[in-house]
């Protein structure tokens, strides 16, 4: 028998490049399953631009194009004949504001499952995935209600109970706390660690404590002298912190640099 | 002494562009009551006249008021066919290519579309009301044997008329589109979503309070809208909601009389007033109407 790829997705040599200039040059992590992988780095290195390319949005961008390769079971996602929206679908993201559609709670949650084609029990799919983001307690006697009625911290987690709403394997999360208050981000944080057992989040993040209290892994990124962000140490988390093998990232974590 | 000065310093531009502004805002509203109460003065004349009874107004189904025939409602009739014509044509079209514009289109594709659809909205309504008469009622007569279809007919002007409000609900309703935030699309695609499903179920929804305004200009429009009709549609009341017939509306009847010899404080000259009351409610029922349909669908994003 094969052993399990224990990847769930990996890049190589993964480049972004908005017309001439190259945004994010030559990028090659291995994301393991299961695992929370961080991306840190200063502002305007890039982390958003990169964790975009896992999920195809960069295609919105006009003139954005992307070189090499990222790969999913071996399949690269830019392929010629890979469609966009099979791979949103497989991999998942929350933003960084909360961004509910102006429906009800019920609603927000039901969509995403229903176009794409969720035939089971709608009823059980909404209060399951409001349970695994740890909302149905405080949302189930207002369910028709608008997602615009919760507060900032409770519309991020309807945000990430709709993505698991559509079962993805990968989950992506852009600053999701950064504009959320401390305890807010403390749920958010307890709720990805609960998430891991059947997800694999890639979480970009420029609090640097959060990624060392919440990642397993940790890709350290900045720019060059071009401006062109690139990943400088990819490693586990604790070493990133306590040992890093480049000086720049020694720098960042120690909160010398920037 | 005290350094400290927080005495309220003048500011002499403030207060006067404050008082433009006030003096703008009474304007328009000065305006509005100046043409209800002309309105309202005129057309009291009408209904005190002995003979005219609302009865009469809202019951009889022949408008003739030298002859003692005030039933309004066919003047009513007509407006409404066209109106509703115009709607049904405009609507779905207009709100097609603010799609189109908003969601589907290039920049290079929008930076060309949009100048042509607002050419349209310069066209003057008397050259659409000869293109309605001799253009686009001889295709129609193509599709309908004998004289099923009348040479003036409210059909061909409530086409012509929803061509010419298209372009205003269109670009009123790709406005709203849009205004609606980029972070809800994203959203949508981000949850595996196709940019048909993102368009139709998540941004259109978002954008319905701004589409509604842009319908109820577009009624508003063709309620009041004169040439067209007053060209293409008939020159005299009928009351029917055959839109094959030949019928007059509301405006086109007053642009007809009024252009005529008439004496003042005459029935026929008052009655003219009672239309134009009887035009503003019409507007405004609609206007409420479509306020209320909005409200019920719409969905906040704020």
């Amino acid at each position: 028998m094969l052993m399990e790829n224990t990847y769930a997705i990996e890049t190589k040599d993964l480049s972004i490049h908005y017309g001439g200039f190259t945004a994010v040059n030559e990028v090659n992590i291995k994301v393991e399953r299961r695992k929370i992988t961080a991306v840190i780095g200063p502002s305007g290195c890039g982390k958003s631009t990169l964790l975009r390319a896992f999920n195809r949005m960069n295609d919105f961008v006009p003139g954005c194009h992307v070189s090499g390769e990222l790969l999913m079971q071996g399949q690269n996602l830019y392929s010629r004949n890979v469609d966009p929206v099979e791979v949103r679908r497989r991999i998942g993201m929350v933003f960084q504001k909360p961004n509910p559609f102006p429906k009800s709670i019920y609603e927000n949650i039901a969509w995403g499952a229903r176009i794409n084609g969720f035939k089971g029990n709608m009823n059980e799919l909404v209060e399951q995935s409001l349970q695994s983001a740890a909302l149905w307690d405080e949302v189930k006697d207002k369910l028709q209600e608008s997602a615009y009625a919760l507060s900032g911290g409770q519309q991020q987690r309807l945000c990430i109970a709709r993505t698991i709403a559509i079962q993805p394997e990968i989950i992506l999360m852009d600053e999701p706390a950064s504009a959320l208050d401390p305890i807010s981000t403390l749920r958010i944080e307890e709720l990805m660690q609960e998430l891991k057992k059947n997800y694999t989040i890639l979480i970009v993040t420029h609090n640097m404590q959060q990624a060392a209290r919440a990642s397993d892994f940790t890709a350290m990124m900045m720019i060059d002298e071009n401006r062109s962000g690139g990943v400088i140490e990819f490693d586990e988390t604790k070493k990133i912190f306590t040992r890093p093998m480049d000086k720049r990232t020694e720098d960042y974590v120690t909160g010398r640099f920037g | 002494m005290n350094q400290l000065d927080l005495r309220k310093k003048p500011r002499p531009g403030e207060a006067l562009v404050q008082a433009l502004l006030f003096l703008a805002g009474i304007l328009s509203i000065f305006v509005t009551i100046a043409i209800v109460y002309e309105l309202g003065k005129e057309a009291m004349l009408f209904f005190n006249d002995p003979d005219v009874t609302f009865a009469k107004f809202f019951s009889m189904t022949r408008w003739q008021p030298g002859i003692g025939q005030y039933g309004i409602i066919a003047l009513v009739s007509a407006t409404l066919v066209t109106s509703a014509i115009a709607i049904l044509i405009a609507l779905p079209l207009g709100l097609f290519s603010a799609i189109f514009l908003s969601e589907y289109a290039s920049l290079r594709a929008r930076s060309v579309l949009k100048p042509i659809l607002e050419i349209l909205a310069g066209i003057p309504t008397v050259v659409y009301g000869y293109f309605a008469l001799l253009f686009v009622t001889p295709i129609l007569k193509l599709f309908f044997s004998g004289d099923q279809l009348q040479s003036y007919n409210m059909l061909s002007a409530g086409l012509v008329m929803g061509i010419m409000i298209l372009p205003l609900i269109a670009s009123m309703s790709e406005d709203a589109l849009s205004a609606v935030p980029r972070s809800l699309r994203e959203g949508a695609y981000a949850m595996g979503a196709t940019k048909l499903e993102t368009s139709v179920q998540i941004v259109l929804p978002a954008a319905l309070s701004g589409i509604g305004a842009a319908v109820i200009v577009g009624i508003s429009r063709a309620v009041g809208e004169t040439m067209i009709v007053a060209v293409a549609a008939g020159a005299g009341p009928n009351f029917s909601f055959n839109p094959l017939d030949a019928a007059e509306t509301m405006t086109g009847h007053i642009a007809r009389i009024s252009g005529g010899d008439l004496s003042y404080n005459t029935i026929d000259y008052t009655s003219l007033f009672a239309i134009a009351l009887m035009l503003f409610l019409v507007t405004l029922v609609l206007n409420l109407i479509s306020q209320r349909v909005v409200n019920r669908f719409r969905e906040r994003y704020e």
